[in-house]
């Protein structure tokens, strides 16, 4: 068709409105389950790292102030048992990375899972798996350094994936000082 | 005849113009997301249903579109049938979306689609552009699940995720990370050419 200035803005405004009307349309549609897959997900994770609960941990949510992370205590019986915590790095190869963290009340990590990660498949995205994530089980958040080995620490980096490994520690250890803290405000609480 | 032409258009993309093998299109989704089976099958998928789209779309509105506004107007359309995919694997297929994360956006530039816009889909009628996009995004599939399969055994020694060589198995880790990807699709490239060419 041969083009004037009249055929050209119609087509294009045409071509624009179809395509904002049909992705507006799809968006609407998806975003509930896009939003329940991601609680989903939030929730499998917690019940993985925590294990057995009686209360809703996402109904009890902490946030600290000041960064993102956020604490969900699980209870059984009334008492807190142990607490997942969320929490992120922004240094990870591929951006941020967000993972919860398990962690009993006498300090013993449970393990972690990632919930979010945009790292290079099949090698940072190793960091997901239990083969490097089991080296964090059984760490104490009070007695334990949480670094990579070659820096004195407890863990063992990824092969060929230093950044991503790194990204996890620091995710770790910011949900490490977030527990620390909380751990410390409910023995306070019960001693008074 | 037409049906002789429809064959035609949907082998030509599998073998003979094959996208990656003989083309050489689309080399960042290819060399990028194939380090298992699932990611190259589920990339090839993805474009797959792009292509089909874009050619139907295309080939539909070709004589209602300008001819200086054309290419503006084709990657409008393909951008929105990649972001409706992207929205549809995050909603429903979220395990897959995370694997192959940025790659799904990427596949707007992913010059294969727009080459068959340009060249096939502005120029036939809708049926034609659909066996030739059924064809091209077969051929693209096939050559990254290859590429993926070839690249996960000798990478990670296991395919769809399943251990083929035991726990103590050493893999040669080369062939996931990215020079992995050249040596893996000159390799394949190689026996395609020879398989091929022995038949012309």
């Amino acid at each position: 068709m041969k083009s004037n200035l009249f055929n050209m803005i119609a087509a294009l405004l045409v071509v624009s409105v179809c395509s904002a009307a049909s992705i507006g349309y799809v968006y609407q549609k998806t975003s509930e389950p896009i939003a329940q897959a991601k609680q989903a997900k939030i929730m499998s994770a917690i019940q993985e790292m925590v294990g057995t609960f009686d209360n809703n941990p996402i109904e009890e949510k902490t946030a600290i102030s000041g960064n993102d992370v956020e604490l969900y205590p699980a209870r059984e019986n009334g008492t807190i048992t142990s607490v997942a915590v969320k929490s992120f790095s922004n240094q990870g190869f591929g951006g941020k990375i967000e993972l919860i963290l398990g962690i009993l009340m006498d300090g013993t990590v449970t393990g972690y899972k990632v919930t979010q990660q945009n790292e290079t498949p099949g090698l940072g995205s190793q960091v997901t798996e239990e083969k490097f994530s089991s080296q964090f089980v059984g760490l104490n958040t009070h007695s334990n350094k949480f670094r990579l080995s070659k820096d004195g620490g407890e863990i063992d980096a990824v092969t060929g994936a230093t950044i991503s490994s790194k990204a996890v520690i620091d995710a770790v250890q910011k949900a490490v000082s977030a527990y620390n803290n909380f751990a410390g405000a409910i023995s306070h609480d019960t001693e008074e | 005849m037409t049906l002789k032409n429809s064959w035609n258009n949907l082998t030509r993309g599998i073998i003979r113009e094959n996208p990656v093998f003989v083309m050489m299109l689309g080399m960042c989704p290819t060399l990028g997301v194939t380090t298992s089976m699932q990611n190259g099958l589920g990339m090839g998928l993805a474009t797959l249903f792009v292509l089909m789209m874009s050619n139907i779309f295309i080939s539909l509105v070709k004589s209602l579109i300008p001819n200086m506004v054309r290419i503006p107007c084709y990657i409008v359309m393909i951008a929105s049938f990649v972001t409706i995919i992207n929205l549809l694997m995050e909603a429903y297929l979220p395990a897959l979306h995370e694997q192959l994360g940025i790659y799904i956006p990427l596949i707007v530039v992913n010059c294969i689609i727009l080459g068959r816009a340009e060249a096939f889909a502005s120029k036939n009628n809708v049926w034609q552009s659909l066996m030739d996009a059924l064809g091209m995004g077969l051929g693209f599939t096939l050559a990254l699940t290859l590429l993926g399969a070839t690249r996960e055994i000798l990478g990670s020694g296991s395919l769809l995720g399943i251990s083929l060589f035991g726990e103590n198995a050493y893999p040669i880790l080369l062939f996931i990370m990215p020079p992995g990807a050249f040596l893996a699709l000159a390799g394949l490239i190689m026996v395609f050419n020879k398989m091929v060419g022995a038949n012309k």
